[in-house]
């Protein structure tokens, strides 16, 4: 009558469970994007609006705005799990867990990171930047994001249930989105003064990679501790 | 067969039971038993391998659960104090998106029917109250095929009727040569299956 399954379809039903959550709580899933696009919308009010000078500033901005944003997202990665014991049932599953929290992750960049990517030409055209600057902060959101779910997920996992938890969470993974945030502005500083910036996206894709193998393994084993 | 051998766990520092060995053989019902705070629900996720014990080690089927993790979670069914359902999700969603188990909707169906919750369907979980919660989660024994059950109170929230068919459906679980592990405060017609007790704290 029932049998056990496949990993695929187990990460798959993983990632559509998450996806209609999403769904259904989509009034938490739009806080990050909605702080992204005040954030940047302050600045030019801020600074005043000298084009040169918001121009200059803009891949920063972008991407710190970008950095809070997810991190203000992570909190809710896995606590509501935490507390009503779904979280237990991922870890009890005859699958790896780490390839269910894969599914987990995945669903919070498509629904944190990839609306900050979509949104971020109208941002950027905001803040007066050329349309080679705008084309590579895209192309780094689109790279650096993931980057910044994964991570975020091994944080999530380790204060998981912690009082305070928040702070811990920013000290603990900050300092390792900080090599995203300075490749990525480097990119796009580069690509709109007319040089290569493909030394930055490459090491950019090789943090991706490094952070794609390892993070899920690493999630799901804090998960583990966290749950003991 | 799951054995347990010499297990004993702390909490916050303090030791909260030891010694604790048994062996549970097919169509075995394990009745924990013992005083709030006595470490019933620590010795049940011990069991489900979620906590790790301080001393003494479990194997199921002559293997350590730890390093078979995945054979092992295949046998085991665990619903714990805590339901194990998304609230936001309804009763449907919940089943069929469970990652335990491949089951069409009809099949979802009908459990829910036999669980009294076929009206409920559409309504998110955190609508539903504590009892009909509990009901969907005891959906779970009947969709998935497992030889080992472990219930932290099944029975919590529950009513009369729903107790019954409970105990109903365990007796039909060991007669097919399943294994049990419950803990409960309530009275129940399952406790004349009893086969091992196991009391905390004393």
């Amino acid at each position: 009558m029932t049998h056990n399954l496949g990993l695929l379809a187990s990460w798959q039903r993983v990632l559509k469970r998450e996806l209609l959550l999403a769904y259904r709580q989509r009034n938490d899933i739009l806080t990050p994007l909605i702080f992204f696009i005040i954030v940047i919308s302050l600045f030019p009010l801020g600074v005043g609006p000298e084009p040169e000078i918001l121009r200059t500033i803009a891949p920063g901005v972008i991407w710190v705005a970008a950095l809070l944003a997810t991190l203000l997202s992570l909190a809710r990665l896995f606590n509501n799990e935490l507390h009503d014991g779904t979280l237990e049932q991922l870890l009890l599953t005859p699958q790896p867990a780490s390839v269910l929290v894969f599914a987990k992750i995945v669903s919070h960049w498509l629904t944190t990171g990839l609306p900050l990517v979509l949104i971020s030409p109208l941002l950027a055209l905001s803040l007066d930047m050329s349309s080679t600057a705008l084309i590579y902060t895209m192309l780094t959101l689109l790279l650096g994001t993931p980057i910044l779910s994964l991570i975020g997920a091994i944080g999530a996992a380790l204060t998981l249930g912690l009082r305070g938890g928040g702070v811990l969470l920013a000290l603990l993974i900050l300092p390792l989105y900080i090599p995203v945030l300075i490749f990525s502005t480097g990119a796009i500083i580069a690509a709109s003064n007319g040089f290569s910036a493909e030394g930055h996206l490459s090491l950019i894709g090789a943090y991706l990679i490094i952070t794609l193998i390892f993070a899920p393994w690493v999630t799901s084993y804090a998960l583990r501790v966290s749950l003991d | 067969m799951l054995q347990a051998n010499a297990l004993a766990a702390e909490r916050g520092g303090q030791r909260l039971f030891s010694d604790v060995s048994f062996s549970l053989k097919d169509g075995d019902l394990l009745h924990l038993s013992g005083s709030n705070g006595s470490g019933k629900t620590t010795l049940l996720r011990m069991l489900c391998g979620l906590t790790l014990p301080v001393n003494g080690d479990i194997s199921w089927q002559q293997k350590n659960i730890e390093s078979n993790r995945d054979a092992f979670n295949a046998d085991l069914l665990y619903i714990g104090h805590r339901h194990g359902m998304h609230s936001d999700l309804n009763a449907l969603e919940n089943l069929q998106l469970s990652t335990q188990q491949l089951s069409n909707s009809t099949m979802v169906f009908s459990a829910l029917e036999e669980v009294g919750l076929s009206h409920h369907l559409n309504k998110p979980l955190r609508l539903l109250s504590q009892g009909q919660q509990r009901r969907v989660a005891l959906a779970r024994l009947l969709l998935e095929s497992r030889k080992l059950w472990i219930l932290d109170e099944p029975l919590a929230a529950l009513d009369v009727d729903a107790v019954e068919w409970f105990s109903q459906r365990l007796a039909k679980h060991l007669e097919n040569g399943g294994m049990a592990i419950v803990t409960t405060h309530q009275e129940a017609s399952f406790i004349s299956h009893v086969s091992i007790n196991v009391v905390l704290g004393s």
